[in-house]
């Protein structure tokens, strides 16, 4: 019945049974990127010791993980929205307005009521990423930005510098300590340990990276993927009001530079994606940005010993997002074979 | 084989007509299945199959007619709904996230949850359970679905059917991305399924296995219910009459006369790739070569090979001269090679672009350096291509898409090529149109072009060329004189890969086969504007 001048059926072994193949542990990037904090603080701990001066001193690895907190939060909740394919660039404006409304509410009212305005502040402004990205389907790069931009213009128009006081008793949160640890890092890991169990044990964690992952699959199974994302952004604005919180109790006032002058909105994509989230969504996991926060707060704190010069440290800061990235690809790429 | 013979009728859909954007797909179309029965549907590219399974899922809400399943009617305005009446559709694009395990996956959007949380442990219970009772052993529902053959990612959205309380299960094409022995496996599955008392409505292009599997037979053609008969009261030819039976009445410019056709142009031996297998062709000056065959047989697959745009990895082509080596498609523009593909404003048009700056795209992408073109011949181009546009600087957008289409034939003619491939040239093009580009396509061979054609439109096909290849599944499965029957090539197209195959790829045994191939498999249905709206 099949055509012309066709040879005998040839016996092919079966090709396409693709047996699960033992991935190893290591492939996958969320360990990976634990493995290189660990690795990037030996190196530093050598090249520092080689000079030497020694980098594991019980301060210095306080100083680190201290370091962390503000960049942290912002990049866990920033984990969030990226799982689902979208983005925040509005962070950095959120964290300085929040130190400006939480050091100026603090000092008229209560401390309670400056928590409750930064948090409200935040998921209002989680709320309209949301529903910009997901109701007037602006891409979410283009709608937090401008998002950033009229925070932005707001704080101008109304901040000319520092202003409010936070009282002492706030500043504990950024000062005390138990023991040797801070207690800010306490308010990280709890915020992180969240964050975790939402994702990875709850329907809405499943609905997030299936968002991400395929978003019309996720519709055709019933997901509700506007949702989803609007509850993204709510929950990625919150974790930064704590942050805005955090560093106005360090700073003991709000100021207008707080987010930008360590560029929070382009700093946690970078330690997310280090981390070993997709940036297209629906891969990854607030484990690997914890870890992709550490290597940068690490290496920070290696530049910092060494007194190296700005230019240089952000050559490696750049090199090693790149590599850390091209390298996720490559897997990424193999996989099917 | 079958388990029970059909009892009672559970699903029934009556009178079902949908238009999209006034072209009118299905008309009034009726189709019931019982409880326990396969009811294959049948019919050419574009006969509305996969329109009224998109009916039926609640993924279009069709115009007039009924649905009612175990005798309560329902209206569907979103596929979640129809999920919950009952009715579950295994598309041939697998739905699945591959990141995620099997059960996450089987229980997207219905996770269990205790206190709050979901609850892994019932959710890759029920899922090894339901795994089980399909026999599939072999999968656990810890494993990511990316780590699974598409054979297994295809068991997982039939588990994910089945999870949710299926009634009516809908496959469209489900062994299109299957290899033989998988596609047996698959057989074996629908029948234990209708066994349980599913009634499956199978869609399928492979008539040795809807004869193996249904019960009942239903053809469409051109949006119409054409008869439903008893498969074991039929026959293989009065099924392909049904399906086909339609008259030649376009008018098609004389084909090639011997004496017309010339040196050989183009030569293919043993080429394959990912999709193909023992490819060899041979493409001549003056001749129009025309591809058949189903979707998925490997049509446009061959034409992006020849292309370099998803190139041979075996065998050798040569265009005139050395063997040429793979690569992309700036290196076939070099050697003389054009594709006028079957997305037009995807792939062949800058949207926004004005005319003239879309006719010099290639001209000015890989320049020609002994002969730069000229301002000149563009308007004698565009002239020769009979292009009816305000001028050359109107957008391309706003052009008909028969103009449209020439536009993208002049960029090619200005690269002067010397085989000219077409992916369905008239796709979504007006009557009118068709008959002009028809004309132009063998003025250009008559001019010592060598030129091939895909076309799932059969009469276009039959009538433009001077021998027809019929595709399957990745091969040539035989080759046509002109004026061939339709029956002819859908015989030989829809022959099963149960019959002889070509001897054994040379590709590297080591390598396994690519991601599904769904991913870029053309969809049925989506556009049913540009290709039925075109007769």
């Amino acid at each position: 019945m099949t055509g012309t001048a066709l040879a005998p059926k040839a016996d092919r072994a079966p090709a396409k049974t693709r047996a699960p193949r033992g991935r190893s542990r290591l492939a996958d990037p969320a360990v990976g990127v634990w493995l290189a904090a660990a690795a990037v603080t030996g190196i530093g701990w050598i090249v520092v010791a080689a000079r030497g001066g020694d980098f594991l001193t019980l301060t210095n690895v306080v100083g680190i993980l201290q370091n962390s907190v503000a960049l942290g939060l912002v990049a866990v909740g920033q984990t969030a929205v990226i799982l689902t394919g979208s983005l925040d660039l509005s962070v950095a404006y959120l964290i300085s307005l929040g130190t400006l409304v939480a050091a100026t509410t603090m000092e008229d009212g209560s401390v309670v009521t400056g928590v409750l305005a930064v948090l409200a502040l935040s998921a209002a402004v989680g709320l309209a990423n949301g529903l910009i990205v997901t109701g007037l389907k602006v891409n979410a790069f283009i709608a937090t930005l401008g998002t950033a931009f009229i925070l932005r213009g707001w704080i101008e128009e109304n901040y000319t510098g520092p202003a409010g006081k936070v009282p002492a008793s706030f500043q504990h949160l950024g000062y005390d300590r138990m023991g040797p640890i801070p207690v800010s890092l306490f308010l990280l890991l709890a915020v992180a340990a969240a964050l975790w169990v939402v994702t990875r044990r709850t329907r809405f964690g499943h609905h997030l990276y299936a968002t991400g992952g395929d978003e019309h699959a996720a519709r055709l199974s019933g997901v509700r993927t506007r949702r989803t994302v609007i509850a993204a952004h709510v929950l990625c604005s919150l974790c930064v009001g704590a942050a805005a919180l955090f560093l106005a109790s360090r700073l003991g006032a709000g100021a207008p530079w707080a987010g930008t002058e360590a560029r929070y909105d382009l700093e946690s994509i970078a330690a997310v994606v280090l981390g070993g989230t997709v940036l297209a969504g629906g891969r990854g996991g607030v484990a690997g940005t914890l870890g992709g926060v550490l290597v940068l707060a690490v290496l920070d704190s290696v530049f910092n010993q060494l007194g190296v010069d700005p230019f240089f440290k952000n050559v490696v800061r750049g090199v090693v997002i790149i590599a850390a990235v091209a390298l996720y690809a490559r897997r990424g790429a193999r996989r099917p074979a | 084989m079958h388990a029970k013979q059909a009892t009672h009728t559970m699903l029934a859909m009556h009178g079902v007509s949908k238009s999209f954007l006034g072209v009118r797909v299905l008309h009034g179309v009726s189709l019931d299945l019982a409880a326990g029965e396969v009811h294959a549907l049948v019919g050419e590219n574009g006969a509305g199959k996969s329109t009224l399974m998109k009916v039926l899922a609640g993924e279009h809400v069709p115009d007039e007619g009924t649905i009612t399943l175990d005798g309560r009617s329902h209206h569907f305005s979103h596929p979640a709904q129809a999920q919950a009446a009952g009715i579950g559709i295994i598309h041939q694009e697998f739905a699945l996230l591959e990141h995620r395990t099997v059960a996450e996956n089987v229980f997207l959007g219905r996770e269990p949850t205790r206190y709050g949380l979901v609850d892994r442990r019932a959710m890759e219970a029920r899922t090894t359970q339901l795994l089980t009772e399909l026999g599939e052993l072999d999968i656990t529902p810890r494993t990511y679905v990316r780590d699974l053959s598409v054979a297994r990612q295809q068991t997982v959205e039939i588990v994910k059917a089945l999870a949710s309380d299926v009634r009516v299960l809908v496959m469209d094409e489900p062994t299109a991305p299957l290899a033989d022995h998988e596609a047996g496996l698959l057989h074996a599955l629908v029948r234990r399924l209708a066994a349980r008392g599913l009634g499956i409505l199978y869609i399928s292009h492979r008539l040795r296995e809807v004869f193996e599997l249904s019960q009942r037979v239903t053809v469409l053609k051109d949006g119409r219910h054409v008869t439903t008969v008893r498969t074991r009261d039929t026959s293989t030819d009065a099924i392909v009459r049904a399906m086909v039976g339609r008259e030649l009445s376009a008018y098609y410019p004389p084909r090639a006369r011997p004496e017309e056709v010339g040196e050989t142009r183009l030569t293919v031996r043993g080429g394959g790739n990912t999709r193909l297998r023992g490819i060899d062709l041979t493409l001549r000056a003056g001749e129009v070569t025309g591809i058949a065959g189903l979707q998925g047989s490997g049509r446009t697959s061959l034409a992006r090979a020849l292309f370099g745009a998803a190139p041979f990895t075996t065998g050798t082509m040569t265009v005139g001269g050395p063997p040429l080596r793979p690569g992309t498609p700036r290196r076939a523009i070099r050697a003389g090679i054009a594709l006028v593909t079957e997305d037009r404003k995807a792939e062949g048009l800058a949207l926004r672009q004005s005319v003239r700056d879309n006719a010099l795209l290639v001209t000015r992408a890989v320049p020609d350096r002994e002969r730069p073109p000229a301002a000149r011949e563009l308007t004698a181009l565009l002239e020769r291509v009979r292009l009816h546009a305000r001028g050359e600087d109107q957008e391309a957008r706003y052009l008909s898409g028969g103009n449209q289409q020439k536009v993208v034939i002049a960029k090619w003619l200005a690269a002067r090529p010397r085989v000219l491939l077409f992916d369905e040239p008239t796709r979504g093009v007006d009557v009118g149109a068709k008959a002009a580009i028809h004309t132009l396509v063998r003025d250009l061979a008559k001019e010592g072009l060598a030129v091939l054609i895909v076309s799932s439109e059969l009469p276009e096909l039959i009538g433009m060329s001077d021998r027809i290849l019929v595709m399957a599944e990745g091969r040539i499965a035989g080759e046509l004189p002109a004026g061939a029957s339709e029956e002819d090539v859908m015989r030989l197209a829809t022959a099963s890969s149960d019959g002889p195959e070509p001897p054994p790829s040379t590709d590297p045994p080591s390598r396994s086969d690519p991601p599904p191939p769904s991913a870029q498999a053309p969809h049925e249905g989506t556009a049913p504007t540009a290709q039925e709206g075109a007769e």
